[in-house]
């Protein structure tokens, strides 16, 4: 298994045809308390850069877009009750949706972890 | 000289220690700072502030509806009741206790005069559905009012029905959409400069347009070679707020509304700062096609806590034929005509349809009224000056201390903006931000500035004196800035604590939104 | 003037201190040929306060106002007595010119008074939760429906034939330009409503069947199998309630399924002010919270963990989410809330039941005395304080007949469906515990006369 990331601060976790989704630990740094995730429907066709979940902070709401293309096939059904898990646990618990990707060849232009990493540090 | 022969000394400001050690009360209260339960825990359903006739024995004819389960509403004696509201009215900051410095909502005075006319029984007690016959005198504030806006604004037509300002908006979205459609014109984007209040994009957005942002200019104004690079047969209108949400005068407006009109589109302006210029600037003379008038600013209906507002709607000659119903007329015998469905298509055939269930707020119409022929021409000219002579006031005696992002391009208008950056006045204190600068005004016992908004800004701090404070007043709001504005700048802990003396200290609104709380229950209320 | 304080001396130090020569010198960025030079002309100057109030109590005496004569009008505004700590309260200036509650630690009052509110208007309408109020009860009618919109993402309503026909037409004008498909016909004069039709319309494309409660005519009916059917299609319901008053003798229409009920506040604490400023209710169940319009309370706890109350989930509005938001509203109707939350109080739910069977046996009253009047039908057995009676002659010219012997009768069917001929002769009346004695045998009269 590899994970990806973009540079709208999201990760992704690829397994076979599969999928997993959330923001980074970055990101849920820059959010603050996370009051609310709003995640996409079992099913749902996404295309690369679609809104895909919107997740709340008090005063904000930030949307967050499909980094590759794929249909939805679960979503973390634990953040409705405990929207804090993105705050807690970003890059494991907190993940937001799973996708069968369409478009395998959409993962090469993403970073890793390390190429990640100096990217936030240049922010 | 001599001081303080008495031997007293006043003691040292108390520090948080001193705080914390306060010593209990057994009810909660704190001297005059009285705890007041919630209406639920205090009441009973079998007690009342109110004696009912008892009803005449006749058979009921309900159709078997009647409502037989518990409903679960507490009553109040009228001490209990009085006492509950007065008390609860305590907790609150309002104009009558002291300058209320919030940017862009124009917190003047709220005169009483105009309370009591508005519940003169002739206005306060009419109904809406009565035979126009009856309601001439009502008609006629709608009509006066309309024409005071008319001439104060150099419009065609004014639509007087929407609620409030955001409702306003929707009107003039509306008429414009009407007009394009009226010329088969299907234009679909309306342009909103970055500074615009969130209600702007959010009206456009339900009118079923697509909103795209026009970038601001270093000097905190729109951008016209951008506006003018994108305008196009796609864009509907333009949004804009002038003066502006950075306190600024649109200098470029004419321009603005000439390379709009150019492209066939129209222009919206949000007027909610229409006081810094009311009796100085006609927007009509500025090539505004619609714009709302938010009667609880720059005509002082009261802003109750949040509502309720008003916001006509100035119309140009262009718009005023889809103003939406109802429309007063004056006819030719001095009486007056209430427009509605039934006589539109001989009146005003043209209008977009109806957007309240009645007439508009009545009650702030005569509010209003009362307000514009107590200052005249004359006073409202001069409230605009006050007003903006009282904000350059503040910018001037506090851009030292605090950065003006603006301040070195020239005069603002009715409100003064700061930042929480740094330009070479010496920014705040590593972790101190604006939240604690207005956290800290609160303990001076005054309501914030505006914090955050506009977005352009970072740390934003928007200060709207209005024009009905004196000079000593704001001195002593200069003062007290001055001093928190040092402490945030020192890094006085102390203010991250902010604010001490309140009722209730800084809460948790991440607690209220992670699991909403939104009714009272028995079983789960908090302590 | 009286409310500007600066004086000649204060302005020159002030201009002193910002170093400007004139205040001329602070409008130069309005460009020079929109400068207007003086006074605009034709207007007069200031006032004052005697002369003013002189002026506005001129124009109230060229209106007659409902304590001054028999008043039977209703139709979506209601005429009650409010109690005068109500109004004393509401002008309270910690009340009355306060903001909107965006400070929590300095704005307690205004939150705990809508928190009370909320939990009112829920009791009430029978629902789970309520907002911080709306504009007034036909915007938060058709707000009701851009959220059925959002929850059962499809696009036609279906407008009970009952709805206030003003409301049908904000809910048209706004449609117009949302897409929104809104089915609708205007009422018939019989006794059962279109409860049927409704339930024969609904299908997988309705987002919703809006039904007014007490009705237009003044008809009610159990909403339960309408209720039913809408769930079974997917659909919701939502429940429309101009006189609040009635839900202190007949069921809630949330008790009855609704899932969404709005409704018009004014006739608890508000009072007529011909037309407004009004009071939209709005409640519905918890799971559709995150899609409701407008202004939440929620509770808390302060750092110290005492109890406190903030504006919450605002990530559904305007300010936060701009062209995504739920609504553009921005403001709700603050002090009307106050006035009807003040009100609720007062009353208890002994005082509103006590309330609402004195409305109702009083209508039934004058129903069965109209009855007696030959010519005149009633039109409903059932009601609670207002209904419809059948005249033998158009109802508008009648009721301005009887505005002329100082009577206002009612609300005429042609004053609120001038298009529809086949109810002109529909006249609906409003009993309210102000009517005395005197203003029935005076309507009665009044009626013999006209009719005769």
């Amino acid at each position: 298994m590899s994970r990806y990331f973009t540079d709208e601060h999201e990760w992704i976790d690829v397994s076979g045809d599969i999928a997993t989704v959330g923001v980074t630990d970055y990101a849920q740094c820059q959010l603050g308390d996370i009051v609310f995730a709003e995640l996409p429907e079992e099913g749902k066709a996404l295309s690369k850069g679609d809104d895909a979940a919107v997740v709340e902070s008090v005063k904000a709401a930030s949307d967050v877009y499909a980094p590759v293309s794929g249909e939805v096939v679960e979503a973390n059904s634990a953040l409705e009750a405990d929207p804090a898990l993105i705050n807690s646990d970003a890059e494991g618990d907190g993940w937001f949706f799973r996708l069968r990707l369409s478009d395998i060849s959409e993962l090469d232009g993403l970073m890793d972890r390390a190429a990640y990493d100096a990217f936030v540090a240049g922010l | 000289m001599t001081i303080n022969q008495s031997g007293w000394r006043p003691e040292a400001n108390a520090d948080l220690a001193a705080l914390q050690a306060m010593p209990a009360t057994v009810t909660g209260n704190r001297g005059l700072m009285l705890e007041e339960a919630l209406i639920f825990e205090i009441g009973a359903t079998d007690r009342t502030g109110v004696d009912i006739a008892t009803a005449p024995d006749v058979p009921s004819h309900l159709g078997g509806l009647s409502r037989d389960a518990a409903i679960g509403l507490p009553g109040l004696s009228e001490q209990e009741t009085v006492r509950h509201y007065t008390r609860l009215s305590r907790q609150n900051y309002a104009i009558d206790l002291g300058l209320f410095p919030l940017g862009s909502c124009t917190m003047k005075h709220n005169p009483r005069l105009n309370e009591k006319v508005a519940r003169m029984p002739g206005f306060a007690d009419i109904h809406p559905l009565q035979p126009v016959g009856t309601v001439q005198g009502a008609l006629a504030v709608i009509y006066e009012l309309a024409e005071w806006l008319k001439a104060l604004t150099g419009m065609a037509a004014v639509a007087m029905s929407p609620k409030a300002g955001a409702h306003g908006e929707l009107c003039g979205l509306l008429s414009i959409r009407a007009a394009l459609e009226a010329r088969g014109d299907a234009r679909k984007v309306i342009l909103v400069p970055e500074s615009a209040h969130g209600t702007n994009p959010a009206t456009a957005a339900f009118c079923g347009y697509a909103v795209e942002n026009i970038p601001a200019t270093a000097d905190g104004r729109v951008d016209l070679a951008a506006l003018k690079a994108r305008l196009g047969p796609d864009v509907a209108a333009v949004m804009v707020t002038n003066p502006n949400t950075c306190g600024l005068f649109e200098r470029d407006m004419k321009n603005i509304a000439d390379a709009v009109h150019a492209a066939g589109a129209f222009v919206y302006c949000d007027g909610a700062n229409f006081n810094a210029i009311v009796g100085r600037v006609r927007p009509g003379d500025l090539g505004v096609d619609a714009m709302h008038i938010n009667l609880h600013k720059t005509f002082s209906t009261p802003h109750g806590g949040g509502g309720p507002g008003s916001g006509p709607v100035v119309l140009s000659e262009a718009l005023a034929p889809y103003a939406p119903l109802p429309v007063v007329k004056k006819q030719d015998d001095g009486s007056f005509l209430l427009v509605e469905e039934e006589t539109a298509g001989d009146h005003h055939a043209d209008g977009f349809g109806r957007m309240v269930a009645f007439h508009g707020q009545m009650g702030m119409f005569t509010r209003a009224l009362a307000y514009i022929l107590s200052h005249g021409a004359d006073g409202l000219r001069q409230v605009a000056e006050d007003a903006v002579l009282n904000a350059n006031y503040l910018l001037r005696s506090l851009d030292d201390l605090l950065d003006a992002p603006f301040g070195a391009s020239g005069p603002c208008m009715h409100e003064a903006l700061f930042s929480d950056a740094d330009h070479g006045n010496g920014g705040l204190a590593e972790g101190f931000t604006t939240l604690d600068v207005a956290k800290g005004l609160i303990d001076e016992g005054y309501h914030p500035m505006t914090v955050y908004f506009p977005l352009v800004v970072h740390g934003a701090m928007l200060i709207e004196p209005t024009e009905t404070e004196s000079k000593a007043a704001l001195d002593q709001f200069i003062l007290a800035l001055r001093n928190v504005a040092q402490r945030a700048k020192a890094g006085d802990e102390m203010l991250k604590g902010a604010p001490w003396y309140t009722p209730r200290r800084r809460l948790d609104e991440t607690l209220a939104a992670r699991k909403p709380v939104l009714v009272w229950e028995a079983n789960t209320a908090a302590s | 003037m009286r409310y500007l304080p600066l004086t000649q001396a204060d302005r020159q130090a002030m201009l002193d201190r910002i170093g400007a020569a004139s205040i001329d010198d602070l409008f130069v960025d309005v460009p020079a040929d929109a400068r207007l030079p003086g006074l605009i002309e034709g207007l007069p100057l200031h006032a004052s306060e005697m002369s003013v109030e002189r002026h506005m109590a001129a124009l109230a005496r060229r209106n007659i106002s409902a304590d001054a004569t028999p008043f039977f009008l209703g139709a979506g505004a209601y005429r009650h007595h409010v109690p005068a700590s109500v109004d004393h309260l509401i002008q309270r200036g910690e009340f009355l010119t306060a903001y909107t509650p965006y400070q929590p630690e300095i704005a307690q009052g205004t939150l705990q008074v809508l928190f009370e509110f909320q939990t009112q208007v829920a009791k009430l309408l029978g629902c789970d939760v309520a907002n911080a109020s709306m504009y007034d009860g036909s915007t938060a009618c058709w707000e009701a429906i851009c959220m059925a919109r959002r929850i059962t993402k499809r696009g036609k309503a279906l407008l009970s034939s009952g709805l206030h026909p003003h409301y049908v037409n904000v809910a048209k004008t706004m449609a117009k330009f949302t897409g929104d498909e809104l089915v609708y016909q205007a009422p018939s004069l019989d006794v059962a409503g279109d409860a049927d039709v409704l339930t024969d319309a609904i299908g997988k494309d309705v987002s919703c069947v809006v039904v007014q409660y007490p009705d237009i005519l003044g008809r009610i009916g159990d909403l339960s199998v309408l209720a039913d059917k809408a769930h079974e299609a997917g659909a919701l319901l939502i429940a429309v309630v101009t006189e609040p008053l009635a839900l202190g003798a007949i069921k809630a229409p949330g008790e009855m399924g609704a899932d969404i009920v709005v409704g018009e506040g004014q006739s608890i604490g508000v009072g007529l002010q011909f037309g407004g400023p009004y009071l939209g209710l709005f409640a519905t169940r918890h799971k559709y919270v995150r899609q409701m319009p407008g202004r939440l309370c929620g509770e808390t706890v302060d750092s110290e963990g005492k109890r406190g109350f903030v504006l919450t989930l605002s990530t559904r509005e305007q300010h936060i989410r701009r062209e995504k938001a739920t609504s553009n509203i921005c403001t709700n109707s603050g002090l009307c809330a106050l006035a009807f939350s003040i009100h609720m109080t007062l009353l208890g739910e002994k005082g509103l039941r006590d309330l609402a069977m004195l409305n109702h046996k009083r209508a039934v009253q004058v129903a069965e005395k109209l009855a007696t009047i030959p010519g005149i039908s009633l039109l409903n057995d059932a009601f609670f304080n207002e209904f419809t009676v059948i005249l033998p002659k158009d109802a508008r010219q009648v009721v301005r007949d009887l505005a002329d012997r100082g009577v206002l009768a009612g609300v005429s069917l042609g004053r609120l469906f001038p298009d529809e001929t086949a109810l002109a002769r529909g006249l609906v009346i409003a009993v309210t515990e102000m009517v005395t004695d005197e203003d029935i045998d005076a309507l009665i009269a009044g009626l013999k006369e006209v009719l005769a």
